[in-house]
């Protein structure tokens, strides 16, 4: 098997559409066209950076100020977890946690991973990795869910003294956390991975 | 494989891992995956344009039903409060969060409504077998461009969660709009797996419009 940038060539990424080396619009489809995104790792690193410092106000303040005739409470993301927990929804606090917890955390030790290795030029588990790299990219977004849980409680429990719930200032960091670490992992050229090995032919 | 010979039209280079192959029609209901990193090419399904234009018009009526109608009314000790998706998005509009009401308004009801207008626009004339539109391609670029950021679908699984917290709490109904608003999901999903990038950037291939 070769690659188009061993044959002289480049290949569009939005339509597949292949060029001689030297194009620099996609004759199809008016993409740029870019043999390696040369860029691709700062980017990843500045994103992903981005993405785990909004992760820790994201944990640390309320994701949601509930208030009752009785009591007034806050909950943040794990203590949101543990109550459901409580309850006995245990389906529900499985669905929640690996959503806010497993899945950010997840993605950001895979994406360092990927870049790690690639910038290491390890030719190593290169399968695995591209497999991990769909992974990251499919799954990331669906970390949204707790701010969508938020946002619809927020709207609907809003029965002026009995029971009111509000958004806390962890649902802004939280979105902005899976927000910046989605960009990361967009950033990535995956292409790389499959390259140390082909350089060492 | 000789490269040098074949027409570059012929090749197709694999987005995920740049390796080439050659491109070959396709039998009906057919995938092609990439032979080094396993991801799919192209696949070929019948009359697939077709049924991507009708499955976004479908999908960007239920929309709109979704965005009008009531969405859950709550009800507990005599107290009401309905809501519909607007407010579910309005419920970040004090203060610091905002700009979180902006994306959320985005993410589930206006980049959702965007790609399927630019799905429409692109693919209309392909199914009349006329010529793209202008701008045409641009649009379908728009359209997959932001697959990621449309989660409509996310939004609806986070609705059943918070169903499910406030279940104990209050009695909750479900309104026409929730369940419109299912059918856009499920209507996008099967719509996005009948999209093969590649048929669709050939159809729309400049240098042949």
């Amino acid at each position: 098997m070769i690659t188009a940038r061993a044959a002289g060539l480049v290949s569009c990424q939005r339509c597949g559409q292949v060029h001689s080396l030297e194009t620099r619009l996609c004759k199809r489809c008016e993409g740029r066209l870019q043999s390696r995104d040369t860029g691709s790792l700062q980017r990843v690193w500045a994103w992903l950076l981005a993405g785990m410092i909004a992760y820790v106000p994201a944990n640390i303040y309320p994701m949601l100020l509930t208030s009752t005739l009785t009591e007034r409470s806050e909950s943040t993301i794990l203590g949101g977890v543990v109550e459901l927990f409580d309850y006995g929804s245990w389906g529900i606090a499985a669905i929640v946690f690996v959503a806010s917890v497993m899945i950010p955390v997840g993605k950001f030790v895979a994406i360092i991973y990927l870049a790690v290795s690639v910038q290491r030029g390890s030719a190593a588990n290169r399968h695995e990795r591209h497999k991990a790299y769909e992974v990251v990219e499919f799954i990331g977004r669906w970390s949204m869910i707790d701010v969508f849980v938020v946002a619809i409680l927020s709207a609907l429990v809003q029965l002026d003294t009995i029971a009111t719930i509000n958004p806390g200032i962890a649902a802004v960091s939280f979105a902005l956390s899976v927000i910046f670490t989605m960009l990361s992992a967009q950033a990535f050229d995956s292409r790389m991975i499959w390259d140390a090995d082909r350089t060492q032919q | 494989m000789t490269m040098q010979t074949t027409p570059l039209d012929d090749l197709v280079a694999c987005p995920q891992c740049d390796t080439l192959h050659l491109a070959s029609d396709l039998p009906e209901n057919a995938r092609a995956h990439c032979q080094q990193c396993g991801i799919v090419l192209m696949t070929s399904q019948p009359a697939a344009m077709a049924r991507i234009l009708s499955l976004a018009l479908t999908a960007f009526i239920m929309m709109i039903a979704a965005v009008s109608f009531p969405f859950l009314t709550l009800n507990a000790g005599g107290l009401r409060n309905a809501t519909s998706v607007i407010d579910a998005v309005l419920a970040f509009r004090n203060g610091f969060a905002f700009p979180l009401a902006v994306a959320v308004a985005f993410f589930i009801v206006v980049i959702p409504l965007v790609r399927l207008s630019a799905l429409i626009y692109a693919l209309g004339p392909l199914v009349r077998d006329q010529r793209p539109r202008l701008g045409a391609r641009r649009a379908f670029a728009l359209a997959e461009q932001l697959r990621p950021w449309s989660m409509a679908e996310i939004f609806i699984v986070g609705v059943t969660v918070a169903l499910i917290k406030v279940a104990g709490l209050a009695t909750v109904t479900i309104g026409p709009a929730f369940w419109a608003f299912a059918g856009v999901v499920v209507i996008t999903v099967l719509k996005d797996q009948l999209i093969c990038r590649y048929s669709i950037w050939e159809a729309l291939d400049k240098t042949k419009a």
